[in-house]
């Protein structure tokens, strides 16, 4: 584009066959045909820039927002959520006057080009969400999904990815305390990096992104702009890669987490102070989307001086500087009588603030350059009103075949020898094996607040030192069952984070939710998304927990292949005292073990099936969330009132995983016997859900059986805590040092 | 009477607030102290928290050494203030040349999290009087620039003069020369260490032990009977 003459509202006016590339930014020409619909006249080129960025699939979800108004349709009554879907972060009640705020975002093509920064900048993203709602960020949590553990380009993107995540988290003192690691040739080329983060506050210090009050000053603060992340919103996130297009690499964005920490300390002082009327971070589409959204949900209209932004590079456009995407920078609304003490807190933190506009008594978002009106636009035509989607969908022609494909029926193991052999190779598999290797490049101890973290259930810190009160997390998703049955598989995904939260004792109360697909311009896969969201709507509104907001990646596909259809769930839960968490481990011998829940011959979409045969096929377990509710009430009550020293959850692996889990953890084996009704095989493996393992002292194992027999829950004996191996009676017997060499050793063998 | 202990905040400090938590836990004050004040509030004691100070950047402690705040607290580590680096702060120890030796990046070159066992080498620091030479405690440890070096010299008369004050036990998790997690000044008064105590003082937090107490306990009574 030619820079000369500076290309005004007024020049744009008197010129109106300029040919813009609208295509080179990622617009359809349906779109910049809206766009000169809206403006009466061809948009100016920054126009065309904020235009383009916040239309973006990533930005706007047009392909998506028709299916997740679902979410707000089936809400369940919840007198928890105190903010809702559309802010920055949903935020929830967690009682004594504490507020929490969550949210799962997904940086999956930035990872994939450049691992270490996209993973580091997707964390610094989402912990800005939770900041820009006035909660101090206590912990984050990564579900990270990987091409075949053997590939070798997954041992270039996860150690990437991994070293990012621990780089940027650790570096902002952030435990890291959950999140999961799952590997399958789906994601060869497309893997998946989920960010979640959670915070706390004061009910009474909760912040919104809005711009109100004519007069108050709009204060950018944090990093200097630069030409890093330029369009990364519109390009990278919302086109499928194609090897013949040049490199993405400088799309992706660059990450500082010191002057993260900076911005967190600095921005926290404020609000301390009261002098933030609106606040914004500045993530995808930059400035762009924080100026029309801040605008858009205010009274008033904004005016900003382009020329007032601190550059790194001052030969930036100001179509650039709208659309960098640069990180650690964040929006504030201030009141003109509280500028001083807000840039003096900047300056104390060593931040760079600077007034670069202010809110005006007009209703249009008018921005400036050199004296030049370059932007004069209805921020809500920008930030709202963007395109909508009906895509076509469709089952796919293949779904019956793939279903029909029962993983019921494939061969067995015909010996006590061979179930052994099968049981060790799972147990080793790099899908069920210890991620110790990964997540000990994660800080989880700082802040001091850490009660659980992974591989327990859920991750849990103490929110208040004096009573105890705590938070869990738990994020749950699995491809394998959401391809066989889309709508099912997002329950299921629903159902393990909500049954992960309450295995620790915590009673489960919001949603929030990744959504990972491939491209919608699919209807294959856009069925596949209509489905997994119905699926998660109805399951929400069936266990009352309501979703608080999310995040949709799509265009997860390279060429024809899309990924499996991927939802995953973060579940927040709350516990009134810390102290009665419940373990994975087991913690002394003797104690029971029972089994919760009904077993059935379910291997469709199993680990079992993946690993022993390299097949998906058949039905997903079913799913019966009145169940889950049960099993959870039960799970909860029994850790209150000290019925249960350990517990896991029962998914992928069965119950024999569970148990090696359990015992490695704690050091000490189990001998179980395989009930009546029930054969050796489907005993161990089978992933049956509404499950979970439980230890009971001896003392309480008469009250802990009545209560489950009031309550209607099945509760199988199955054996006991002792010595140093796993021991299934009339089976076999797998010491737990073997086991212990088969479970920690893989990921190190395949990535260190 | 209770003793005052400063708790200094660098920008990147990370683990101020849990130390400042550990003290109070301990029974004793904490100050909070700021890295652009001289000034140390007349405390009887200083902690330099773990963290990635100023990001880490050039060399981690190298830039903080530098900050206001450390000139005050060389200047009186050097007459007798009891100081305990831990982590960053020991980084920033070394390259305030309280404490010999240096750190540089974990051998295995990934940043590690976990629960360290150590063996305490010397209980007659200000700081690790309520330990017995010989004990073996759990403490978490996490850093990606932990491994302690020095040169030969330095490390015979460390040894000799008993000046280690931790070492590794069963696993050397970051190559550190003579599994040395702690180091002490000749005086006794500053000691230095990659663990984090501050992560082990409560029974159902972190690691779940609470083997990091005595490092708080020891140098309150060592402030209350002085």
């Amino acid at each position: 584009m030619s820079r000369t003459p500076l290309d005004t509202v007024e020049h744009a006016a008197a010129t109106p066959d300029v040919e813009l590339p609208w295509a080179e930014l990622g617009l359809k020409k349906d779109e910049y045909e809206r766009v000169v619909e809206i403006l009466g006249r061809r948009p100016t080129g920054a126009e065309l820039a904020m235009y383009s960025v916040m239309w973006s699939e990533h930005c706007s979800y047009k392909s998506s927002k028709v299916h997740l108004r679902q979410f707000g349709e089936k809400a369940p009554e919840s007198d928890a959520l105190l903010v809702g879907i559309g802010e920055n972060a949903g935020v929830v009640d967690v009682g004594q006057g504490y507020a929490v705020t969550f949210k799962v975002e997904s940086h999956n093509h930035p990872s994939y080009v450049e691992p270490y920064q996209g993973a580091a900048t997707g964390v610094g993203g989402i912990v800005r969400d939770i900041i820009a709602m006035g909660a101090r960020p206590v912990a984050v949590v990564d579900p990270l999904r990987f091409g075949a553990a053997d590939h070798p380009d997954t041992k270039r993107v996860l150690p990437g990815v991994v070293a990012g995540i621990g780089g940027y988290g650790n570096c902002l003192g952030l435990p890291n305390i959950g999140g999961e690691v799952v590997f399958d040739a789906c994601y060869q080329g497309n893997p998946l990096v989920n960010a979640g983060a959670i915070g706390v506050m004061r009910h009474e210090d909760i912040h919104l992104a809005k711009a109100s009050g004519a007069g108050n000053q709009v204060i950018l603060y944090g990093a200097r702009t630069g030409g890093d992340g330029i369009g990364g919103a519109s390009i990278l996130a919302s086109e499928t890669f194609d090897d013949a297009k040049p490199s993405k690499r400088p799309a992706v964005q660059v990450g500082d987490p010191f002057q993260e920490k900076l911005l967190i300390e600095c921005t926290l002082e404020a609000f301390r102070e009261k002098l933030v009327v609106g606040i914004q971070d500045l993530g995808a589409a930059g400035l762009s989307c924080a100026t029309s959204e801040l605008a858009s949900n205010g009274s008033g209209g904004m005016r900003v001086t382009l020329d007032d932004v601190p550059l790194r590079d001052s030969t930036l456009s100001p179509e650039e500087i709208l659309m960098s995407e640069s990180q650690e920078r964040m929006c504030a609304v201030v009141e003109p009588a509280k500028v001083e003490r807000f840039l003096e807190i900047c300056e104390k933190w060593d931040v760079i603030a600077t007034v670069i506009g202010e809110v005006t008594d007009g209703d249009r978002l008018e921005i400036f350059w050199h004296g030049g009106k370059i932007v004069d636009v209805d921020p809500r035509t920008v930030a709202h009103d963007g395109p909508v989607y009906e895509r076509p969908y469709a089952r796919p022609s293949w779904q019956d075949a793939l279903q029909a494909d029962d993983a019921n029926k494939l061969p067995r193991p015909a010996t006590p020898e061979e179930l052994r052999e099968q049981v060790l190779k799972l147990v080793a598999s790099p899908n069920q094996a210890s991620k110790k290797w990964i997540t000990q490049q994660y800080d989880h101890f700082v802040q001091g607040n850490t009660v659980l973290a992974q591989p327990e259930d859920s991750g849990m810190i103490r929110v208040d030192e004096e009573t105890g009160l705590g938070v869990a997390i738990a994020t749950d998703g699995n491809g394998r069952y959401a391809k066989l049955d889309p709508y099912t598989g997002a329950q299921l995904a629903l159902a393990e984070a909500y049954r992960n939260v309450a295995t620790t004792g915590a009673k489960p109360l919001a949603v929030s939710d990744c959504l990972n697909f491939g491209s919608p311009e699919d209807p294959a896969v856009m069925w596949q998304f209509a489905e997994a969201v119905r699926g998660l709507a109805d399951g929400c509104q069936q266990l009352g927990t309501p979703v608080t907001g999310g995040n949709v990646s799509l265009y997860n596909q390279t060429g024809e292949a899309a990924i499996h259809p991927t939802p995953v769930v973060a579940v927040l839960g709350v516990i009134d005292d810390v102290a009665r968490r419940t373990p994975v481990a087991f913690q002394e011998e003797g104690q029971l073990l029972y089994l919760l829940g009904d077993t059935r011959e379910e291997f469709g979409g199993s680990a079992w099936s993946q690993v022993i045969h390299d097949h998906l096929g058949g039905m997903p377990p079913a799913v019966d969330l009145e169940r889950e509710r049960l099993l959870a009430e039960i799970l909860i009550s029994a850790s209150r009132d000290g019925m249960i020293d350990s517990a896991h959850d029962l998914s992928d692996g069965g119950l024999v995983q569970a148990v090696v889990e359990s015992a490695l953890l704690g050091g000490k084996g189990a001998r179980l016997v395989v009930p009546d009704g029930l054969d050796a095989f489907t005993f161990l493996l089978s992933e049956s859900a509404g499950r979970a393992l439980v230890a009971v002292p001896r003392s309480e194992e008469l009250r802990f059986n009545d209560m489950c027999g009031a309550r209607g829950l099945p509760a199988t004996r199955i054996g006991v805590v002792d010595g140093d191996s796993v021991e299934i009676q009339g089976e076999f017997t797998l010491p737990l040092a073997d086991l212990r060499e088969a479970h920690e050793g893989t990921i190190p063998a395949l990535l260190a | 009477m209770t003793a005052r202990i400063g708790v200094v905040t660098f920008p990147g400090s990370l683990d101020d607030r849990d130390t400042q938590r550990a003290i109070r836990l301990a029974g004793a004050e904490p100050v909070a102290l700021w890295h652009k004040d001289k000034d140390l509030k007349q405390v009887d004691a200083v902690v330099l928290p773990g963290g990635f100070s100023y990001g880490d950047y050039l060399r981690a402690g190298a830039i903080s050494r530098f900050s206001p705040v450390m000139d005050t607290v060389i200047e009186q580590a050097k007459a007798g203030l009891p100081v305990l680096g831990i982590c960053n702060g020991f980084q920033v120890l070394t390259e305030a040349h309280l404490l010999p030796g240096a750190m540089l990046g974990n051998d295995h070159l990934h940043f590690i999290c976990r629960d360290q066992k150590l063996r305490v080498e010397n209980a007659e620091t200000a700081w690790t009087g309520d330990y017995r030479r010989g004990q073996e405690i759990h403490i978490p440890l996490k850093n990606m620039d932990g491994r302690y070096v020095a040169d030969p010299y330095t490390l015979d008369k460390l040894e000799a003069e008993g000046r280690v004050v931790f070492r590794y036990v069963d696993f050397n998790p970051n190559g550190s020369l003579n599994d040395i997690a702690g180091v002490t000044n000749e005086a006794g008064n500053v000691v230095g260490l990659m663990p984090h105590p501050e992560h082990a003082v409560e029974p159902l937090i972190g690691s779940g032990r609470t083997d990091g107490l005595p490092f708080f306990t020891s140098i309150l009574k060592k402030l209350v009977n002085a």
